[in-house]
């Protein structure tokens, strides 16, 4: 397959569950070399997606490639190229992550060197402790090590920072950064507003297993609604409209509010943010 | 493919090494069917009908131990951390990765029996065993057999916490009652009946003939069966309801 291909192609996914359709229908291309968030609630169908993509669930209906391969023939050449950094993923408690790290490497054919992967994971003060003495922010850095030392081209995170503190959150995602900057393509996970935001190139967001909105963070808050101008009236009374051309209506506004002698009182204009466009998407109808 | 090979004993170098690092796996899996031996040996001390039957029974219990129980705790262990779907993501081979598993219990089991085996000669009074044949045949298909049950019966096994409760619920009573069928003549005829078709009392009948009485192979054929039958039954389960991720249950 030629190098612009895109990395991910899913069209039409659904997975059911006996009665519970998880998936419902979902469609998205995540191209090379970008950061790909799958965005939305908890129950939403981001981890059931990732995990057909990733070949450890079958998919009842839809077409998936990755990498060009059907992920549900789990073959070998796929695996070698992709990282999978897990939602909870175990490691064995009594070796090191410089063994862990070693020994992972040896399944793929181009490893990356091992103390460069640990000093790019922060944990080269850690390389020699047993994995059963690291704290959970450090074993999530040893989640993002053994998904980085095969040196894939692709990787999925699924909800790499949920349950972090906000200091370790932000050393995640730096690693996501120089992730990017090494130029891999991510897939990732997560219902954090705000780690979208700082970390895709694209969002989608998902909710009851279909995508209700695609697009870059700053398009999703600029495409859905117009500009925002909010003010309060000289009764006090916050007012909000919406409109597509925001200089007439702010002429309009001020031009009547200097008439009167008013002032209006915490003018802002604003376009939706993505938090406003999620919630509004979102919201339990 | 030799890389699968190369895996493999990869796989097996860590299994060794994490084996002899987790102490109380090491007590549990190696050194207790040791200390049985040691104290069987010191209370039937003086009396060679009794240690003739001590050391095959400690053998087949060291068989059971080093692969079904050893099995089935690490199956759960490893399947409720998550470790099993982490590699289940990775392009280690699933053959490899069980090779590696399978290799590192038939280690223990083959350094047990070799302690055993000196022991027996050198503090039991019963020499080098009468058939190293019938000796190899029966181990290797104990351990195939019995570690296939312990991976089958791993599905069982709802969550890491009961693990010692399911895997002891097997295996005491199948110790307690091949131990006494195997000893006693008059223990009563169900029990025998239970105990026969069981795994591990053939274990010991076979064990017994290559350790000790010198009975040979081809008289035991039954008893192989026996396992043999479990072996299959073990292997058919280990490999069908395999489950890779943590249960939800």
């Amino acid at each position: 397959m030629s190098e612009t291909a895109p990395a991910i192609e899913v069209s039409a996914l659904c997975k059911r569950y006996g009665e519970f359709e998880a998936v419902r229908g979902i469609d998205i291309t995540v191209r090379r070399g970008e950061v790909f968030g799958l965005l939305g609630p908890n129950g939403a169908g981001k981890t059931t997606t990732v995990e057909i993509l990733e070949g450890y669930r079958a998919r009842t209906s839809g077409e998936v490639s990755v990498l060009g391969y059907d992920p549900a023939d789990r073959s070998l050449a796929l695996r070698r190229r992709i990282g999978i950094v897990l939602q909870s993923g175990g490691i064995y408690s009594h070796i090191t992550p410089r063994e862990a790290l070693r020994h992972w490497a040896s399944f793929y054919p181009h490893p990356r060197d091992v103390d460069e992967v640990l000093t790019l994971a922060g944990l080269q003060d850690k390389a020699d402790e047993r994995s059963r003495r690291l704290s959970g922010g450090q074993l999530r850095r040893l989640d993002f090590a053994l998904a980085l030392v095969g040196d894939p081209e692709l990787m999925f995170l699924d909800e790499p920072t949920t349950g972090f503190d906000p200091e370790a959150r932000r050393a995640a995602w730096e690693t996501v950064r120089s992730l990017r900057d090494l130029g891999k393509t991510i897939l990732l996970t997560t219902h954090y507003l705000d780690e979208a935001q700082a970390l895709a190139d694209r969002v989608a967001i998902v909710k009851d297993g279909r995508v209700l909105a695609i697009g870059a963070p700053q398009e999703l808050g600029a495409g859905a609604a117009h500009y925002r101008v909010a003010y309060r009236d000289p009764g006090g009374v916050l007012v909000e409209r919406e409109t597509d051309d925001p200089t007439a209506l702010l002429h309009e506004l001020t031009g009547e509010a200097l008439a009167q002698g008013q002032q209006l009182e915490e003018l802002h204009v604003g376009r939706p943010s993505l938090e406003d466009v999620y919630l509004e998407l979102t919201a339990d109808a | 493919m030799p890389d699968a090979l190369v895996l493999s004993w990869r796989q097996y170098r860590l299994e060794r090494r994490m084996f002899w690092r987790n102490p109380s796996a090491a007590f549990f899996n190696f050194l207790l069917p040791l200390l049985f031996l040691a104290g069987g040996g010191i209370i039937f001390r003086g009396n060679q009908h009794d240690l003739d039957k001590l050391v095959p029974s400690i053998a087949a219990m060291s068989v059971m131990s080093t692969t079904f129980t050893a099995l089935a705790y690490n199956t759960v262990f490893l399947r409720e951390r998550g470790v099993l779907k982490r590699i289940r993501g990775t392009p280690l081979p699933t053959i490899s990765y069980f090779s590696g598993v399978a290799a590192n219990a038939v280690t223990n089991t083959a350094l047990q029996i070799a302690i055993i085996v000196l022991a027996g000669r050198a503090f039991f009074g019963i020499g080098w065993p009468a058939d190293w044949g019938a000796l190899i045949v029966f181990v290797l298909v104990g351990v195939v057999s019995f570690a296939a049950l312990g991976v089958a019966f791993a599905h069982v096994i709802p969550n890491f916490e009961s693990t010692a409760a399911y895997v002891n619920a097997v295996f005491l009573p199948v110790v307690a009652v091949s131990f006494w069928v195997f000893d006693s003549s008059s223990a009563p005829g169900f029990l025998r009946t239970i105990a026969e078709a069981l795994p591990l009392e053939p274990l010991i009948v076979g064990l017994s003939g290559a350790m000790v009485t010198g009975v040979s192979l081809s008289s035991n054929l039954d008893a192989l069966a026996v396992i043999a039958l479990w072996g299959a039954f073990g292997l058919y389960f280990a490999v069908r309801g395999f489950s890779w991720e943590q249960s939800r249950r």
